[in-house]
């Protein structure tokens, strides 16, 4: 066992967990945030992907532990119904999902790849390269591109606005 | 995944005195391949040594003639380093083709090279670079490290601390990405060297795991242009074979891929 301590969507979370717990299961079945999903459990599909330490990585594949002093952001953390991020706001509008059951880690590294590359900065193809771990079964993705490119247009808008 | 106890280095020393303490220690890396093969029980190690936070083992630094990666530098900081990509763009082009963007920013160089995965990219770049590893005990050279499929020169408990890669005058890596797994079916890193020597080395595609051919390099040293290896074929005997590909299809792709690296590499 081992005491894991971190900042989980701003706030500082500790549990004891046995040393062999995914960080996937640490997010949902200790602390009770079902926004992450299971998809493969083999790294492949990418719906549980999280940010640690702001960069994006699959939940699936990594330990609790491992975690232990980072700052840990899931898809609770960016936005909430009732304030949604603009990716998320993004997805709606553009209906990037059918069954959903992808959507958190589509998201989530949506959000890392405007964030790595800079708002405005994303065109189709890096956008379909830069979606290479996150696999969608419904829908084609033709959508999720859209929603991603409008996202990170509209982003660049904001912050020209804010400036 | 059995049960296994997690301990979280600070230095290499320590490191190395946890692995030789440990009843069956593993070195802990990115994760990216050792905790899938713990979930499928595949492995179940007494122990794990996370060396991603020593400070030794992290970073990227320039030497004579030489650019240095710290083991436990992932391969999103190898592909995004400026350092990289003005010295060895090939390398840092390789580094950025690896499994998708969360597998790169866990996983590791010093993970990689340990595990000698036969479809793995980088010991292609080790072999074909003529890099140096360093590790807790030694200094090795990539041709002596590199053992055969899953292989290293590595003891139980010596630990990969960085890699040293001399620079090169030109040189490109191609590969051909399994559609699905993403994995290499061939990957081909040709490399010139400044003294006019070529290396050619082969992942993904060989039975021993990484390879070189010297029929290529040979022919590139006389004349580096793709057609110089456009008929060079190496061994279907010795290929790997499976139900991605057969051993022929392999060895055809070495080939293909060696000519587009040329190519790229200009």
């Amino acid at each position: 066992m081992s005491k894991v301590s971190m900042v989980l969507n701003g706030k500082t979370v500790s549990s004891d967990v046995e040393d062999r717990t995914l960080l996937v299961s640490f997010i949902r079945d200790v602390r009770g945030l079902t926004g992450t999903h299971v998809g493969c459990d083999t790294s492949q599909c990418g719906a549980c992907v999280v940010h640690v330490d702001g960069k994006a990585v699959k939940a699936c594949t990594m330990l609790a532990v491992q975690a232990s002093g980072s700052d840990v952001v899931t898809l609770e953390g960016i936005g909430s119904a009732t304030s949604l991020h603009p990716v998320q706001a993004a997805f709606r509008e553009h209906h990037g999902l059918q069954c959903g059951f992808c959507t958190p880690g589509m998201i989530m590294s949506a959000v890392d790849m405007i964030n790595r590359h800079g708002a405005g900065n994303l065109d189709e193809a890096t956008i379909r390269d830069e979606l290479e771990g996150n696999i969608c079964r419904c829908t084609g993705y033709h959508n999720i591109v859209k929603a991603i490119k409008a996202a990170s247009d509209q982003m660049a808008g904001m912050s020209q606005a804010a400036e | 995944m059995y049960e296994t106890t997690y301990h979280r280095a600070g230095s290499v020393a320590e490191a190395s005195d946890l692995m030789s303490k440990a009843d069956d220690g593993k070195v802990l890396g990115g994760g990216q391949t050792l905790l899938p093969t713990m979930k499928q029980r595949l492995a179940a190690p007494s122990d794990l040594v996370d060396v991603t936070k020593v400070a030794e083992m992290n970073g990227i630094s320039e030497g004579d003639g030489s650019v240095s990666i710290g083991a436990a530098t992932t391969h999103a900081e190898v592909a995004s380093s400026d350092l990289v990509k003005a010295k060895l763009a090939s390398l840092a082009g390789l580094a950025g083709g690896i499994g998708d963007p969360a597998v790169r920013h866990m996983g590791t160089i010093g993970g990689s090279v340990a595990n000698n995965d036969p479809a793995a990219d980088y010991p292609a770049a080790l072999v074909a670079l003529g890099a140096t590893v360093v590790t807790s005990k030694r200094s090795l050279s990539a041709g002596d490290f590199f053992t055969g499929m899953f292989d290293t020169a590595l003891d139980e408990d010596e630990i990969v601390v960085s890699v040293s890669f001399p620079l090169i005058e030109k040189g490109a890596y191609a590969k051909y990405p399994n559609p699905a797994s993403r994995y290499a079916m061939a990957g081909v890193y040709v490399a010139k060297h400044l003294d006019g020597s070529v290396r050619v080395a082969v992942t993904g595609a060989g039975q021993d795991g990484v390879f070189r051919v010297e029929g290529m390099e040979a022919a590139l040293a006389a004349n580096w242009s793709p057609d110089a290896v456009a008929n060079i074929t190496v061994d279907a005997n010795s290929m790997l074979h499976d139900i991605h590909g057969s051993a022929a299809y392999r060895a055809n792709l070495v080939t293909v891929m060696a000519k587009r690296a040329v190519k790229a590499a200009g």
